[in-house]
């Protein structure tokens, strides 16, 4: 049966985020989605979601949220943890990388994250879609609920429970992104910098400003110089999530997912697709280095990050949290205890990881 | 800003990382620059239609450009991109795409922050100012910076300015704003550095409108029509309670519809 959540304290900053609003940039709506994708799909794979479904993204403090009615199955990813107060006063810590059934009166609190992290619901959060999808742009005021941030008192419908309610399932591993320079294509106005400009902007270290939020960040490094002949504006053209804009101090600004649709700075050059997630857990203070590498490399790249994915998928398994007694598997394994061996579970027939779709 | 084009002889394709690539016609913004931009849409959504680019998730036209966002599991955007630079280069310029729109809009003082100031700097009253702002027809050139926002030109240099040199914290949203060659509606409540001359009850954005939530696209035309206060309020109402029809705006449309 499907559930309802109530936030009960908000926290700061969170907002339901899910793939994105592709399809209205030609009328200036931003793409949105989640910072991280690949960690909004850890999240959800753990509850046998489709990687996309809406889920409340933490950057900073995550919210309490209380179980009103009906079952309600969360799943963490990211830097973050939790604590689960159960209706009879039991209270249980739950990790990042695993799930947590909830009954009416158990609340979850979510703690501090350490970048973006993402709070996933069985079924998914049941916002409904503005311009097709349920992330929050707050600025214009679409997506979310009630198209703005989490807030105290909100009430969130939440999709169905499926299967065996006192299974939980936990990934091995943290998801863990590839360490190494921020991977770059040259362009789209590589002509505006000279060959100086690129030395600098491959062989330096980069430190992100207090100057960063959901839709791009300001770095401080060596400034990079415009080539005099061509200056620091361009008649306004198209950007994406990723591109390095370059204003007339030469500091650059990495544009992120709630990046305006166009833009009248020089990019010097792109972020590749497979590292716009390692870019948004990089925190003000937090140094970086640029690489440049080629279109194949970058596809490669990204090609590799979804096997990543998928393996890591492959590797949840599904136990039986303590003090919940499972008599099947008791008896084939011929356990005692009520703390089960989740590997000797995973063998048991009747339970089975959510399966990639 | 507005100078002579500088159409380049043959559009450019650029790189905008591995998921977009940017489709150039000339680096100025210029009306047959943005004719080769709208004729280019117009074969690309006529190629989308026939299935091709199916790769292709969205295209955004600017003064002077497309760019154009690929699926995020593209093999070779390389390829892709050259298979849209053809379609660029065959594509015919299409100048007279677009809708044309008249739109209300209040010069009264209340909604004119900038009326005054502006046309003391350009040594006219503030009644000739509103006269040339409404004898003149303006052209959609994109929508960017803020969901609906439009960038219009055709702006008379008798009405230009550069931008404040200080931008306000927030303009009012619907304010009509004139700056650097370009004219604007604010669609939101927001931050900017326009000169605010006036304010459209029409709203420019409904997101309740998911096939056509921005009231302005690429290609239009636009014509300024001055109402009294009364006025403003009167269709401010009914814009509020989504009574205001779109259709009613619409000048000798071609289409049948």
């Amino acid at each position: 049966m499907s559930g309802v959540v109530e936030v009960v304290e908000a926290g700061l900053g969170n907002c339901i985020q899910d793939a994105g609003r592709p399809g209205y940039r030609s009328i200036g709506v931003p793409l949105s989605g989640a910072a991280d994708r690949i960690l909004l799909a850890c999240a959800n794979r753990l509850l046998g979601n489709d990687p996309d479904q809406a889920a409340i993204e933490v950057s900073l403090v995550g919210p309490r949220l209380a179980a009103v009615s009906g079952i309600v199955r969360v799943a963490l990813s990211g830097k973050l943890s939790a604590r689960v107060s159960r209706a009879n006063g039991n209270f249980a810590d739950l990790p990042s990388w695993q799930t947590a059934t909830l009954f009416p009166g158990d609340i979850v609190a979510i703690g501090a994250a350490k970048g973006p992290a993402y709070v996933a619901i069985s079924g998914g959060f049941r916002v409904p879609r503005q311009l097709g999808s349920c992330s929050t742009y707050a600025r214009a005021g679409i997506g979310g609920v009630a198209r703005r941030a989490l807030a105290l008192g909100d009430s969130i419908a939440c999709g169905e429970v499926a299967g065996d309610p006192w299974l939980e399932c936990r990934g091995r591993a943290p998801f863990d992104h590839a360490a190494g320079p921020i991977r770059v294509i040259p362009g789209p106005q590589d002509d505006y910098f000279d060959s100086a400009a690129f030395d600098l902007l491959y062989g330096s270290d980069f430190t992100v400003s207090r100057d960063a939020d959901r839709m791009g960040m300001r770095l401080h490094g060596p400034a990079l110089v415009h080539r005099t002949d061509k200056g620091a504006d361009i008649v306004s053209d198209g950007v994406v999530p990723g591109a390095i804009q370059v204003p007339v101090n030469g500091q650059p600004i990495v544009l992120l997912a709630d990046a305006q649709t166009v833009g009248g700075y020089p990019k010097i050059a792109t972020v590749i697709a497979a590292d716009l997630p390692r870019l948004a857990h990089l925190d003000p203070g937090t140094g970086l280095r640029f690489a440049a590498v080629s279109v194949a490399e970058a596809r490669e790249a990204w090609r590799a990050q979804r096997q990543a994915l998928a393996a890591w998928c492959q590797g949840i398994v599904c136990f039986r949290p303590p003090g919940v007694i499972d008599e099947t598997a008791l008896s084939s394994e011929n356990l005692i205890s009520g703390m089960i061996d989740a590997q000797a579970l995973r063998r048991a027939p009747d339970i089975d990881p959510p399966r990639e779709k | 800003m507005l100078a002579t084009s500088s159409m380049y002889p043959e559009p450019r394709l650029l790189m905008l990382g591995d998921t977009a690539v940017t489709v150039e016609f000339g680096a100025a913004i210029a009306p047959d620059i943005h004719a080769r931009v709208l004729g280019f849409v117009c074969a690309l959504e006529q190629a989308k239609r026939r299935g091709e680019f199916d790769g292709i998730v969205e295209w955004v036209p600017t003064f002077r450009s497309v760019t154009a966002y690929f699926d995020a599991s593209v093999e070779d955007p390389l390829v892709e991109g050259d298979k849209l630079l053809a379609l660029a280069r065959r594509a015919q310029p299409r100048s007279q795409a677009g809708r044309r729109w008249r739109i209300p809009v209040c010069f009264e003082a209340g909604f004119a922050p900038d009326l005054e100031s502006l046309a003391r700097a350009k040594s006219l009253t503030p009644q000739v100012l509103v006269e040339l702002m409404t004898a003149s027809s303006f052209h959609v050139y994109m929508l960017g910076f803020v969901p609906g926002f439009p960038y219009l030109g055709g702006l008379p240099e008798a009405c230009n300015a550069p931008r404040l040199a200080t931008p306000r914290r927030a303009v009012p949203a619907r304010s009509q704003a004139v700056a650097g060659g370009m004219c604007a509606v604010y669609p939101w409540d927001s931050p900017g550095g326009w000169h605010l001359l006036g304010r459209t009850p029409v709203r420019l954005f409904d997101v309740a409108n998911p096939d056509s939530p921005a009231l302005l696209r690429a290609g239009d035309d636009v014509q300024w029509q001055a109402i009294d206060g009364n006025t403003y309020t009167q269709l401010d109402r009914l814009a509020e309670s989504g009574r205001l029809d779109r259709a009613s705006l619409l000048v000798g449309e071609e289409s049948t519809s």
